[in-house]
């Protein structure tokens, strides 16, 4: 294999304008545009991404990634819809919206309460992979009985559970 | 406005059916995989669209109704061959002389400048480059055609993971630049999974399955429970493909999600890997339409060869 002239034959992408690069897990099954979304909202949530960012340029993503426009354009359109991004003609996807944050001191209240909640299940026997599934069991059926209006712009609707 | 559109399209070497009763339509705009084990048909197929074959039976138009092989067609269509064949003692300079004087439209500027960026000497023979860089001023070549539709077969079966990604890249790029809509054959599906929004799945001569990606997914689920119930659950549904063990079945069927599924059972969402696999599997299986869909009994399977269903 002649990796390094395969390297130096590689196209140099210009520093994309946007705070975040994608990138793409082959293994997890989830859809590709899902990926991208997902990545936008975990950027968001963790503070990479801020109001009037841009998103990285479909051509850079085609690009880097190898994978159909289309798949960017509809990642993009789904967090349009989702009211996280506008598109402006001619320049690209922009961030429009935070996603619903809770404010600070009701955050770290939460996470107390979470670790006090944690150091019971520890002391009743269960271990991180139970924690997880009673958690993601009861997260599951709290947003199920609240009529789906649990939108937390993640993957609704499109990773169904395995009832 | 259909790229490539077949009816009764067929075409035969001697006594046997390269392709037969061939009858697809691909939109535009989509990158669209034709995938199918060797001898399935895809090479006669592409090279019946882009003209280089005349069909032993039906017909089979390009980019709105030209018909394959007229002049507005081959103006329309560029077209890589497997292997990317390349006079291998020509420079990279000659084979775009060459490609300029053959065709009546050639962006020298765009081809020079796209060989630049790629690091491509212009001096040095077809011959003497790596498998990627070939790839490349075959690709080069073709896209400096302007075409509205690209057809490649079997692009990328020369090429190592790199030269691989930078070759799709530079496909998806023309794509997301310029609006070509691409057509492309493989007989790895995995290597189309994260570009193709449209699948023809092809087998023995014979389109098995055509549509659009996310509809082909929506439409197929993979249920899984006790192999007991799955012989009377089964000749209820249109059972793509089964396997089962002692104790546990499953069952990929055409269904969409809100189909309701009976207690015991568990319906997963299927991946194009698998809904492709699955197919091919069972070639008589042909999808015109749920119903024409066959129904079938289970075909009795040693436990060993149960599929572990992902």
């Amino acid at each position: 294999m002649d990796i390094d002239k395969a390297i130096s034959a590689e196209p140099r992408r210009p520093a994309g304008a946007s705070p975040i690069e994608f990138r793409l897990d082959p293994a997890s099954g989830v859809p590709t545009y899902l990926q991208l979304v997902h990545q936008v909202e975990h950027a968001l949530r963790l503070g990479y991404l801020k109001t009037g960012d841009q998103l990285p340029k479909v051509r850079d993503v085609v690009a880097a990634l190898a994978i159909n426009p289309n798949t960017v354009l509809k990642a993009y359109k789904d967090l349009e819809t989702k009211g996280l991004a506008a598109g402006r003609p001619g320049q690209g996807t922009f961030i429009q919206a935070a996603l619903t944050q809770v404010a600070l001191p009701e955050l770290s209240g939460l996470r107390r309460s979470l670790l006090g909640w944690l150091a019971d299940a520890d002391t009743a026997g269960l271990d991180e992979d139970g924690v997880v599934a009673l958690f993601t069991s009861v997260l599951r059926d709290f947003y199920k009985r609240r009529g789906g209006q649990g939108d937390r712009g993640g993957a609704s609707g499109e990773t169904e559970g395995v009832a | 406005m259909n790229v490539i559109e077949a009816s009764g399209l067929g075409r035969r070497y001697g006594g046997t059916w390269a392709l037969r009763e061939c009858t697809v339509a691909i939109p535009a705009g989509h990158v669209a995989a034709l995938v199918g084990p060797n001898g399935a048909g895809k090479t006669t197929l592409l090279n019946l669209a882009a003209g280089l074959t005349a069909p032993s039976a039906g017909h089979v138009t390009v980019l709105g109704g030209q018909p394959a092989g007229s002049p507005m067609a081959l103006d329309g269509i560029a077209f890589v061959a497997q292997d990317t064949p390349m006079y291998k003692n020509l420079s990279a300079r000659d084979m775009l002389h060459l490609t300029r004087n053959l065709n009546r439209r050639f962006d020298q500027q765009y081809a020079e400048s796209r060989l630049g960026e790629l690091g491509i000497p212009l001096k040095r023979r077809a011959g003497k480059l790596s498998g990627g860089q070939q790839a490349q001023l075959a690709l080069t070549l073709a896209l400096a055609r302007r075409p509205r539709l690209l057809v490649l077969d079997e692009p990328m079966a020369m090429l190592d993971p790199i030269a691989r990604h930078d070759f799709m890249a530079s496909v998806m790029m023309a794509m997301a630049a310029d609006g070509v809509s691409i057509v492309l054959s493989s007989h790895v599906l995995a290597e189309l999974e994260r570009v193709a929004d449209y699948l023809i799945l092809m087998s023995r001569g014979r389109v098995q399955l055509a549509g659009e990606v996310d509809d082909l997914l929506a439409s197929h689920r993979l249920l899984t429970g006790p192999a007991a119930e799955a012989d009377r659950y089964a000749e209820r549904l249109s059972v793509v493909h089964a396997s089962r063990g002692e104790a546990q079945a499953h069952l990929l069927v055409r269904a969409t999600a809100d189909e309701p599924v009976p207690s015991g059972w568990e319906a997963h969402p299927v991946g194009l890997e698998e809904l492709a696999l699955a197919y091919l599997r069972e070639p008589t299986t042909v999808l015109p339409g749920p119903d024409r869909a066959r129904r079938r009994p289970l075909r009795s399977e040693n436990g060993e060869r149960t599929e572990a269903a992902k």
